[in-house]
């Protein structure tokens, strides 16, 4: 109790509510999906998960989330760096826009992008003439994924963005810095920590994406499938357990990244030093 | 004494969320809550209606309908998993049943109504563009070169199934022999550049993105979708196609609970009035008695249904949408 003494009140209590919380929300559903997962014996879970056409979704699930989050680090840190570095009109609208993919519904983006990108979409009527196909292609699924993606790593990055002082990278200019240098030196490893962050939350949010997904995609098996689309198929043949195992699979295996990508996040916070 | 009091507090905000979620929990007494599929929103409303009226009427009894609409599948394990209905009309067999296996319908549920307990039937139909471009007359021009068609993916979807046995029963009908019925649906799927998850998302790649040359949807859609392209649209009628039966069920778990036989029975009884079956006819599904319906609109076509292709939907199931089964050797390389 001693070495919990803070300002404010009421430890136990809220303590007590975080557990109850976490236990209700994310425990006790994860536990129901391992009892679920675990009425197959092993030699049926190994085949509800592991055939060549799982493989092929999990390959594209994981590849796609991976790219897209690599994209969505780029993107979101130019995004970041101009709303925290200029001022110009309409700023604050801007700044309010990064937040919709986290409120719209992303049935309803997959739906637009499918309908932009089409042959006689409003983009497709340009681009597909240049041979740039992208609806009902992996690219496409990327495309989705760094929509719904990027609003992380703008939202992680930006305010330790602000908290860095303009005068910070003048005085390495004063005193002789490249451009370059500067960022190298001065700005990436104070961001990187957040840059990681924010790449492992769009990585995370990409790999359960299904709502956008599957507009955009065609759904078709080995080649624009993707895993949660198994997951569904499983489910509407009333394979509950089939279904939950490949669920696991993708879960321990996010989890999994997400433990390498904290290590390597408190790595990089070391180096800072 | 600071603890005890944010307590307080804490239960006090704690307590109205979980007294909201017990009230809206609640449901009144004399209400039936009918489980569906998707497209059957408006047909289910009109009848309903008509059915409160009449109840109102010999009864004097003021009963409520709910209506549930989702993809089957997910309808059928919603009412598995608990949600209370006391009536389910999924779009096919197995959904139905699936809820038989968890014992909330008793076994031989198909025949305690008549026909089978079909107050209507469907099927599966091709919706072209306007002046039928690639002259698509057949199931057998679906695989003429530069023909794409649109369907969705039969793993997630019953409009998906159906094509595919309705595709692998045209032609078994045709030439007797089970090896040309696969390579004709082999041969079918390359054809389809996009499966779409549900019946809706093909609708929508067909008529809004207008990608492909015939969607393969069912009857009452396609009829919809003519409605209201205004004329770019036209319905093509195979000469053989698979009869879908979206039978009808009382789910009698709930209704021996809830105490709502006597009503239940009679909301199913209603749908094979002649009232009901005219609405049904409006809505393009097939009535179950055939003097109401439109033969210029639903048109006479060979009809077969599952028994044509399996020994019942248990073993076409597997045969067809199962691991390795038909389906997936479509796509194995």
């Amino acid at each position: 109790m001693a070495t919990n003494r803070r300002v404010l009140p009421g430890f136990h209590l809220s303590l007590g509510y975080t557990l109850l919380y976490l236990g209700v929300l994310v425990i006790i559903p994860l536990i129901g999906c391992l009892v679920k997962a675990s009425t197959l014996s092993y030699r049926e879970f190994h085949d509800a998960v592991w055939t060549p056409r799982t493989r092929a979704a999990y390959e594209l699930t994981f590849g796609a989330s991976f790219t897209a989050a690599a994209i969505s680090v780029v993107i979101g840190l130019l995004i970041a760096w101009v709303l925290v570095r200029y001022e110009f009109p309409f700023k604050r609208f801007f700044d309010s826009l990064v937040d919709l993919p986290f409120a719209l519904p992303t049935a309803v983006a997959g739906l637009v992008f499918s309908t932009l990108y089409v042959e006689n979409g409003w983009l497709g009527r340009f681009l597909v003439p240049l041979g740039i196909e992208l609806a009902y292609t992996r690219a496409a699924v990327v495309l989705v994924m760094v929509f719904i993606g990027f609003p992380f790593v703008v939202r992680t990055v930006q305010p330790v963005l602000e908290s860095i002082d303009a005068e910070t990278e003048e005085a390495a200019q004063t005193l002789g810095a490249t451009r370059w240098q500067t960022f190298r030196r001065i700005l990436l490893p104070s961001i990187l920590p957040a840059l990681l962050t924010g790449f492992a939350q769009s990585f995370a949010r990409a790999l359960g994406e299904y709502g956008s997904v599957i507009f955009v995609s065609g759904n078709l098996p080995f080649r624009t499938e993707i895993a949660p689309v198994l997951i569904v198929a499983r489910l509407e043949e009333f394979k509950y357990a089939e279904a939950t195992a490949i669920a696991l699979v993708l879960l321990v295996s996010s989890f999994a990244m997400l433990i390498v990508i904290n290590l390597l996040e408190k790595w990089t916070r070391k180096w800072d030093k | 004494m600071r603890s005890l009091l944010a307590m307080a507090i804490g239960y006090l905000i704690l307590l109205p969320a979980v007294a909201w979620l017990l009230v809206w929990q609640q449901s009144p007494d004399q209400a039936l809550l009918n489980v569906s599929y998707d497209p059957t929103r408006e047909l289910w409303k009109e009848i309903n209606r008509e059915f409160i009226r009449r109840e109102q009427d010999a009864t004097g009894q003021r009963i409520a309908i709910n209506q549930s609409h989702g993809g089957s599948g997910s309808q059928a394990r919603a009412v598995i998993d608990g949600l209370e209905a006391d009536v389910v009309s999924l779009a096919m067999w197995p959904d139905t049943d699936a809820i038989r296996k968890q014992g909330l319908i008793a076994p031989g549920w198909e025949d305690r109504l008549k026909n089978r307990s079909l107050p209507y039937y469907s099927t599966i139909v091709f919706v072209v563009r306007e002046g039928n471009p690639k002259n698509v007359r057949d199931w057998d021009d679906l695989i003429k070169p530069g023909v794409t068609v649109i369907t969705p993916n039969p793993k997630t979807s019953g409009n998906g199934k159906l094509t595919l046995l309705a595709a692998w029963g045209a032609k078994l009908l045709q030439t007797k022999n089970e090896a040309e019925a696969e390579k004709f649906v082999t041969e079918l799927y390359k054809h389809a550049p996009i499966l779409d998850a549900g019946a809706r998302g093909s609708a929508m790649t067909f008529v809004q993105k207008r990608i492909g040359d015939v969607h393969i949807a069912w009857e009452n859609e396609a009829h919809l979708e003519k409605k209201e392209s205004g004329g770019r649209l036209e319905l093509v009628y195979p000469s053989r196609s698979i009869k879908a039966e979206p039978q009808v069920a009382l789910v009698d778990a709930v209704v021996d609970r809830k105490g709502t036989r006597a009503v239940a029975e009679r909301y199913l009884n209603f749908l094979y009035s002649p009232k009901a079956q005219e609405i049904i006819a409006e809505h393009h599904y097939r009535p179950s008695d055939d003097s109401k319906r439109n033969r210029n609109e639903l048109r006479d076509l060979e009809l077969f249904d599952i028994k044509a292709l399996a020994p019942g939907w248990d073993e076409a199931n597997i045969k067809f949408f199962g691991d390795g089964g038909v389906f997936d050797r479509i796509y194995q390389k």
